[in-house]
């Protein structure tokens, strides 16, 4: 049996209520970490699953405790340790990756330094070797230049070259154990899988282990040996990782893959009702009992046991593991989506362009504004009425941009954005009707701030029955509950703020507000980015139904190509503000595409080991558009010459309808991505 | 940079124009001048015409504006009315007083206030943290007037160690003036501190909340080198603003201090030349107590500037 380097005994931490209960966010969590693994730590929000791998370096953050249970490392209990003993083991023996490498990277310190300070900390080295070690560091981490990167500050980099330095920091002390706290989560889905492969091929060279903590089901897939599946402060499901993901044999995982939309299925992935328990909410029974679909009568009242099955090296909390064990390939079924397209049209741009130059004191008296390489360019999409149409690209594409000027909250600078035939929406919401205002409007990426704290769910909602509608007293409260209704909350929650619901009920209470003003067209601004796999899923299964229910119109902006394949009728892929591709979905995701639709769909992590991402391109920050020619120029793998350099690509359409623009013909586009 | 700092500047001056022309309109909207004010009840026929004639009262308001500014610009504000004495002269020893007593405040507030922010912040919530904590709000909340008549009343007083008010002329040397300055700074540098100091707790509380600094710990950094090396600069950035408007402040004249302790600094000028309608004096001050904070809030901004690598290459790029 190989070594075991990081012992967890029986480990539980809390913190004390206002009541002055114990209220536990940890609870009996017992595992061993080997010599050489990678373990997957997988769990929601509130699950515990970021304590417990500060634990593991004996940190407990402000205001929490231990309450029993003990960190065995070296044979001595991490959370017993005096600081002066610890610092000798974080950043040497144990070492940290942060879920935010923009924010852990201390701002006023030149990026060298902070590599240095660890060298110095935890190793002999000399002035020059220590110089040496750094750069070399920084070439492991495949920076480019390593001795500029180190005289820069922080901020002069982007998000995955701060992530990287994050890396190369934590391997400066050459340590045993890593730990990595959602190392990917606010990285773009290019950038993300360069910085996994990074990882996997580190803990190949140096034989580190790595305890990998995530809520992303396909960043585990693509890293760990072995995984453990947390909920409410316990471990519920663990074991081999390929075991796992395939055949899930605890309700919550198997639900949990279930929900997860993916890239090969097209249609709606199926959810998961409500919502883990807040801790300290916790009563008697299986704290999964309110969800499960397999749940019995003793359940209710009665915990399970983590339970050790021999056959499968697996750990299972769960009374009923057996009848998933007969029927638990995660034959994914999906909710194919409807779709209530008509042939008319409903909004039109055409050649529209917007900039984010200021405008010079002479433009400003001309009232015009000179750019002549803005931020978005060329833009020409015809939607139709209840069509899905998504827009994505990494973060920069311009994807926000658009919808921002469809909403009236950015002017564009040229071009034309037409509503229903007739209306034109190009100017800004200043010179809109409350007409022009109420038939638009948008849902935001997270509901933590755009619900207003201090007004309760029943003011929410009524704001725009007031707004547009005029609405008083009894009629005002009946439309209020009808709405809530149809998002599938209770009449109870008009009194309630904000705060006091869960992240996936504020975003229904969102969707509830879109749809008081009865608008055509609802813009989602990344709205699931910052939900739970879990309640992801409902709340993609219900903006469907409510389409289907209105026959109203989405634009639907996201950086996740599985969530755009699930819901979408239309997809268009966007680079530096102009656009690549448009098609419908099922041709967009299939072969021949442009080079960066190419490039993005390679770069998705499936929960699946067995498919692994493909990483066509480097994954480099470009700051500006380039002047001419095509925009992907600068990261193309499959760049020709200097037509693409010259030459803005001519619009080409494959037998589905899908319009690429590129190039390189069709059918050598098709030849090599097939192979 | 340069060009930053040159738009600064003009902006400053920009400022100072403002203040001179609402103060000098304000001065003309008064009814009654520095004529009728000092000739009070012979202001009027020959003698009135002769002082308007002398103080060149008798042009048009735009006139006087142009060649009190040329004037100013130059150092020159004009006469005082008490006393007919020209103001250059009534202000330079007030000025050097007021100096002396806000540098000796800054120079021991300061230092103690950073010391005290930094030792609560650090220890908060604990014995050290809980007694300061007490201490400070408790020397925030009490006016200065109460703590400067206490502090006469026991100091001066009852254990009669220093004079309780100034009795020395104006301009006196530095030497003599120092034991009457010593009330007056512990009054003034009391309340500075206690706000100080609770600033920069909160600051460094809030940098000690970071990422970044929980990233120094778990990276195995010794707890002291953090603080030195992670935490102060970073908390103590902000604290430059508040430490600049301190200083104005201290500056522009401590007016209730000054006028408990008779002292002979810039405050207690504003409030005799106001109750004396010393009207060109009064102009004088409002000039030069705006030019004062204009300058140091400048200062405070480019020092900032400075030491936030963030704002340097955002400031860069543009």
């Amino acid at each position: 049996m190989t070594e075991i380097i990081q012992k967890v005994k029986n480990l539980s931490i809390g913190f004390k209520s206002k009541k002055g209960e114990e209220i536990l966010i940890l609870r009996d969590i017992s595992t061993n970490i080997k010599k050489g693994e990678t373990v997957g730590i997988v769990g929601e929000s509130g699950s515990g699953k970021s304590t417990l791998a500060l634990a593991m370096m004996g940190y407990v953050k402000h205001g929490l405790y231990t309450i029993g249970g003990e960190c065995e490392f070296n044979s001595s209990n991490l959370l017993k340790m005096k600081n002066r003993d610890l610092e000798k083991i974080r950043g040497r023996k144990i070492a940290m990756i942060p879920q935010n490498a923009g924010q852990a990277l201390t701002p006023n310190l030149k990026i060298g330094y902070q590599i240095d300070e660890a060298l110095q900390l935890h190793s002999d080295l000399k002035e020059e070797e220590r110089e040496q070690k750094i750069s070399e560091l920084l070439n492991k981490v495949r920076l480019p230049s390593p001795e500029t990167i180190a005289l820069r500050y922080p901020h002069e980099l982007s998000g995955g070259q701060q992530q990287r330095v994050a890396v190369a920091m934590a391997l400066a002390g050459t340590p045993d154990l890593l730990l990595l706290d959602e190392p990917t989560t606010g990285l773009d889905v290019t950038t993300q899988a360069h910085v996994l492969e990074l990882l996997n091929f580190i803990a190949k060279d140096t034989g580190t282990s790595m305890v990998y903590v995530s809520h992303d089901l396909g960043a585990i897939a693509q890293v760990s040996d072995r995984i453990i599946v947390m909920y409410s402060g316990e471990i519920v499901l663990e074991g081999p990782s390929r075991d796992i993901l395939k055949k899930p044999i605890h309700p919550y995982t198997y639900g949990l893959l279930k929900s997860i939309p993916k890239l090969s299925l097209a249609g709606l992935p199926q959810s998961m009702p409500g919502s883990q328990p807040q801790p300290g909410t916790m009563h008697r029974g299986c704290s999964f009992f309110d969800r499960c679909d397999f749940s019995e009568e003793k359940c209710k009242n009665n915990s399970p046991q983590l339970e050790y099955l021999e056959e499968l090296n697996t750990n299972v909390r769960c009374f009923n593991y057996k009848s998933l064990m007969n029927d638990s390939q995660v034959n994914q079924t999906v909710n194919k989506i409807k779709t209530s397209l008509q042939d008319k049209e409903i909004l039109n741009l055409s050649e529209v362009s917007i900039s984010y130059a200021k405008q010079k004191l002479l433009d400003q008296v001309l009232n015009r504004i000179s750019d002549d390489n803005p931020t978005v360019k060329d833009i020409n999409i015809n939607i139709k009425k209840g069509e899905t149409i998504a827009l994505v690209g990494e973060s920069g594409s311009g994807k926000s941009t658009i919808l921002k000027s469809i909403a009236g909250l950015l002017r564009t600078k040229g071009g034309i954005i037409k509503f229903d035939q007739n209306r034109n929406l190009s100017s800004d919401l200043k010179e809109r009707d409350p007409n022009d205002l109420r038939i638009i409007q948008l849902i935001f990426q997270n509901p933590d701030e755009s619900l207003n704290p201090n007004h309760t769910v029943e003011e929410i909602i009524a704001q725009p029955l007031k707004l547009y509608f005029g609405l008083k007293g009894e009629e005002l409260k009946k439309n209020i509950i009808d709405l809530l209704q149809k998002v599938r909350l209770g009449e109870f929650y008009m009194s309630r703020y904000p705060r006091q619901l869960s992240g996936g009920e504020k975003q229904r209470v969102a969707v509830a507000r879109a749809f008081a003003a009865k608008p055509d067209i609802i813009l989602c601004d990344e709205v699931t980015s910052a939900l739970d796999v879990s309640v992801q899923a409902a709340v993609l299964n219900l903006l469907q139904q409510l389409k289907e229910d209105f026959g109203t119109t989405y634009i639907f902006v996201s950086h996740d190509l599985a969530v755009v394949r699930a819901i979408s009728d239309r997809v268009a892929v966007l680079y530096q503000g102009r656009l690549c591709e448009v098609g419908p979905s099922k041709d967009v995701y299939q072969f021949p595409s442009h080079p960066y639709t190419e490039v993005l769909l390679g770069a998705v992590l499936e929960p699946d080991p067995d498919i692994k991402p493909k990483l066509v391109a480097e994954d480099i920050v470009e700051e500006k558009p380039p002047q001419k020619g095509c925009s992907f120029q600068g990261r193309c793998s499959r760049i020709l010459g200097d037509i693409c350099k010259s030459e803005v690509p001519p619009w080409q359409i494959t037998n589905g309808g899908n319009s690429i623009r590129c190039h390189i013909p069709l059918k050598e586009l098709q030849k090599d991505q097939i192979n | 940079m340069l060009f930053l700092i040159i738009k600064r500047i003009l902006l400053g001056l920009i400022t100072l124009f403002i203040v001179s022309l609402i103060t000098f309109v304000g001065t003309e909207i008064l009814p009654g001048d520095a004529c009728t004010t000092y000739l009070e009840r012979q202001a009027f026929g020959e003698q009135l015409e002769a002082c308007y004639r002398r103080l060149g009262l008798n042009v048009p308001a735009y006139e006087r504006y142009v060649s009190w500014a040329v004037n100013a610009i130059q150092g020159d504000f004009g006469y005082s009315l008490s006393g007919e004495m020209p103001i250059k002269e009534v202000l330079g020893p007030r000025i050097k007083n007021s100096l002396v007593l806000a540098s000796a405040a800054i120079f021991i507030g300061i230092p103690i206030a950073l010391i005290l922010g930094i030792v609560t912040a650090l220890w908060r919530d604990k014995l050290p943290d809980v007694a300061i904590s007490t201490v400070t709000i408790f020397a925030m909340t009490i006016p200065e007037f109460i703590s400067a008549t206490l502090l006469i009343l026991i100091i001066a007083i009852w254990l009669e160690w220093l004079p309780g008010i100034v009795i020395v002329p104006t301009d006196v040397s530095f030497l003599e003036l120092l034991p009457n300055i010593i009330l007056p700074v512990i009054a003034i540098a009391m309340i500075m501190t206690a706000h100080m100091a609770r600033m920069v707790r909160s600051s460094v509380i809030q940098v000690m909340a970071s990422e970044y600094v929980q990233m120094a710990i778990l990276k195995g950094v010794p707890y002291w080198k953090m603080v030195f090396k992670h935490v102060l600069p970073n908390a103590l950035l902000p604290a430059i603003n508040v430490v600049a408007l301190t200083i104005a402040w201290l500056l522009g004249g401590v007016v209730v201090t000054e006028v408990v302790f008779n002292y002979p600094g810039l405050g207690r000028l504003v409030i005799e030349s106001i109750s004396n309608r010393d009207l060109p004096t009064v102009q004088a001050l409002a000039i030069i107590l705006a030019s004062i904070y204009v300058s140091i809030n400048l200062l405070a901004d480019l020092m900032t500037l400075m030491l936030n690598p963030r704002l340097k290459t955002l400031q860069i790029r543009k």
